[in-house]
């Protein structure tokens, strides 16, 4: 395997508030890898350093073979970055994006690569439209395209499809799983369950550490967790109640139904005990990755207090 | 729903008025540069403007050359000296040296006493004496001539005897020569016009760079900008050149209105005047990128600009006297560079001045571009650190 990012030890405090801490991960080259994880727990900031755009107070590590702090332009040539906000210039066209987003880059061949995306993503029709106009999807595609035009080895996500529908969504991740088909390596942040469970890799930071690292299935796996599944009228209203047994970590409603988890099966059984009955009906079920992520992040609050 | 639960009044409620005003307050004490723009504004200017501006200059540097060594000129030099408007800091020796005085901008006024002073004095066979004032600046020579008006009837009043004492009784024993140069009908507009040019350039130069790349930070376009290898000085370069045209657009513009409705003479210069021009626009630029560095919003780059500009305006010569303010003031508009430009302009389009005369201010120009581009270089950041 050969290895996109390596990095260790990273660490970012802004205004005496650390925000990331001790930070490393490995990364397989042409793989996407998802970073999950509450607001605020250094997702954004771990990215900005990847690419450049931070300096971290202290660590170190590799990027596409570029140490990160000492060869931050040599990154930032191979890495394309989509910020958070859109942000392209809205009083210039879609071609005007493309083209300045080319020779920002000093790339070659400007014309042909801005017609290539335009083709690409079938906006040659629009070309003359001003990206401010665009729907929220469009403009996430557009923003892509623009990240993309210097074929990168690197690209970096921040939230690339928050606020956009799932029919965009869809579109957008068929689009990034043709990239790492030719190679890339993706890293995307996310709030979406469903995005997380596109992803090859799966990264879970919490208040600046990384707490679970491996494919979907792994990270399900190594929380160790028992889930039960109540159904019935009103089950999903016991959940203040549940709570309130030790072995019960986790109680979350899903729609009608109720999610319980522990760690402890029979613990958990026990628990369940006074409840197994009607209205209610109990399935012994998988975990899903909602349901270890909210144990995850429980347990790090926990630490908190 | 009862409606006593949910009180929604139709007319004016106070709460409601109360919450939006509550929410103004709150923000404007959030946005610390507001808030010290609000206390700075009103405190700096008044105390600037309230002791520098004046517009009844006096002690105006003043060159002589007597051609006879005298009494009478004697009195008459005490004389003027005494008026207080006039400091007579260079005694020369020839008319070449005083025109070049006047020409340079080094003195305001001339004076010659010429070298038949007191043979026509006493013979009564009408004595002059040559005041030439520089009239680029109208207010700045104004009251000191109205002051000198009394000057022929008094000067020579313990001086005279006899014969020549009782005809001075009846007419003044010498007549006051008064030369406005550079603007010899007192035009206020000659003086007013090629200054708007620099006021112009600045309002509209430092505030639209600062304001243009505070926009991409607020925007959020900056953070995918500083993705990309591009170099700090190629951002500066890209994103000022759009605005050299505008400023050469607009001198162009002032320049010519100035001289078909106004009647400016234009009376040469044109080499000082398209590099001082060209330095005070490319400076104007720099420190709006340096601004931009400075600040997070486009209010606050807007505040710092004008706080800049107030200066500009009052300081620098535009509005009132130069030489009527105090030496402190004098020394803070020396470092505007507005006030050097002022300089050349009028240096240029009244006086015909050339390159060789007009070198201080190109130079100051010029140390001011090369400071304010280092820093703006120097602040401006690859990262979003």
């Amino acid at each position: 395997m050969t290895v996109a990012i390596r990095v260790e030890g990273l660490n970012k405090s802004f205004g005496g508030r650390r925000v990331v801490k001790d930070f490393a991960i490995e990364v397989e080259r042409g793989r996407i890898t998802g970073f999950l994880g509450p607001n605020g727990s250094g997702k954004t900031t771990t990215l900005r350093m990847l690419c450049g755009l931070l300096t971290p107070d202290s660590g170190s590590g590799e990027a596409l073979g570029y140490d990160i702090i000492a060869e931050s332009a040599e990154i930032k040539r191979r890495t394309g970055y989509m910020t958070q906000r859109f942000s392209l210039y809205e009083d210039l066209t879609i071609e005007e994006n493309l083209q300045f987003s080319a020779r920002i880059r000093d790339l070659d061949r400007v014309r042909q690569r801005v017609e290539a995306a335009l083709d690409q993503l079938g906006l040659t029709e629009r070309r003359r439209q001003l990206a401010g106009t665009l729907s929220g999807g469009w403009k996430q595609r557009l923003a892509l395209a623009t990240a993309t035009l210097h074929e990168p080895e690197l690209l970096l996500l921040d939230e690339p499809t928050a606020g956009v529908d799932p029919q965009a969504r869809r579109t957008f991740w068929d689009e990034i799983h043709r990239l790492a088909a030719d190679g890339l390596t993706v890293l995307v942040s996310t709030h979406y369950m469903d995005e997380a469970e596109r992803c090859h890799d799966i990264a879970y930071i919490a208040y600046g550490e990384l707490l679970a690292r491996g494919t979907a299935e792994e990270v399900i796996r190594s929380a160790g967790l028992v889930t039960w599944r109540g159904e019935g009228p009103g089950v999903d209203r016991l959940s203040p109640e549940l709570l309130g047994d030790p072995a019960i970590e986790l109680a979350a409603p899903f729609g009608l139904a109720l999610h319980v988890s522990g760690r402890d099966a029979s613990a958990l059984e026990t628990a369940l005990e006074p409840y197994r009955r009607p209205p209610f009906r109990w399935t012994r079920t998988e975990p899903g990755l909602e349901d270890v992520f909210i144990h995850l992040m429980g347990r790090v609050e926990d630490n908190f207090r | 729903m009862s409606a006593g639960r949910l009180p929604a009044r139709r007319g004016f409620s106070r709460q409601r008025m109360t919450a939006v005003l509550v929410k103004e307050f709150i923000q404007l004490t959030r946005d610390r540069l507001t808030y010290a723009m609000i206390l700075a504004v009103p405190l700096v200017q008044m105390m600037l403007f309230g002791y520098a501006i004046n517009s009844d200059p006096r002690h105006l540097p003043t060159a002589l050359l007597v051609q006879e060594n005298s009494v009478f000129a004697r009195s008459v030099v005490s004389a003027i000296a005494n008026s207080s408007y006039f400091e007579i800091e260079h005694e020369v020796r020839s008319p070449e040296e005083l025109d070049r005085l006047i020409r340079t901008g080094q003195v305001q006024f001339a004076i010659t006493i010429p070298g038949d002073f007191t043979r026509r004095v006493v013979r009564g066979d009408g004595a002059q004496i040559l005041v030439e004032a520089d009239a680029t600046d109208p207010t700045a020579v104004g009251s000191a001539v109205a002051a000198l008006a009394s000057l022929p009837s008094e000067a020579l009043r313990h001086d005279l005897t006899g014969a020549a004492a009782a005809s001075a009784r009846s007419a003044p024993p010498f007549e006051l020569v008064v030369h406005r140069r550079y603007n010899p009908e007192n035009v206020t507009a000659y003086n007013i016009v090629p200054g708007l040019l620099g006021v112009v350039l600045t309002l509209t130069l430092v505030m639209m760079t600062a304001i243009g790349v505070t926009r991409e930070q607020e925007r959020g376009t900056m953070e995918s900008l500083l993705a990309t290898p591009v170099q700090p000085l190629e951002v500066m370069i890209g994103k000022l050149a759009p605005f050299v045209i505008v400023g050469l657009l607009q001198t162009a513009i002032i320049l010519l209105v100035a001289r078909l409705l106004f009647g400016v003479p234009m009376a040469g210069g044109w080499a000082g005047l398209a590099i001082g021009t060209s330095l005070f626009i490319i400076g104007s630029l720099a420190l709006g990128f340096l601004i931009s560095t400075l600040t997070r919003t486009q209010l606050q780059a807007m505040q710092l600009s004008v706080f800049y500009l107030l200066p500009s305006i009052l300081l620098s010569g535009f509005m009132f006297p130069f030489r009527g303010m105090p030496e402190w003031a004098q020394w803070l508009g020396t470092v505007i560079p507005v006030t050097h430009f002022l300089r050349i302009v009028r240096g240029a389009l009244l006086k015909g001045q050339d390159l060789a005369e007009m070198a201080p201010s190109l130079l100051a120009l010029a140390v001011f571009v090369c400071v304010v581009s280092a820093l703006a270089l120097a602040r401006y950041r690859t990262t979003l650190d």
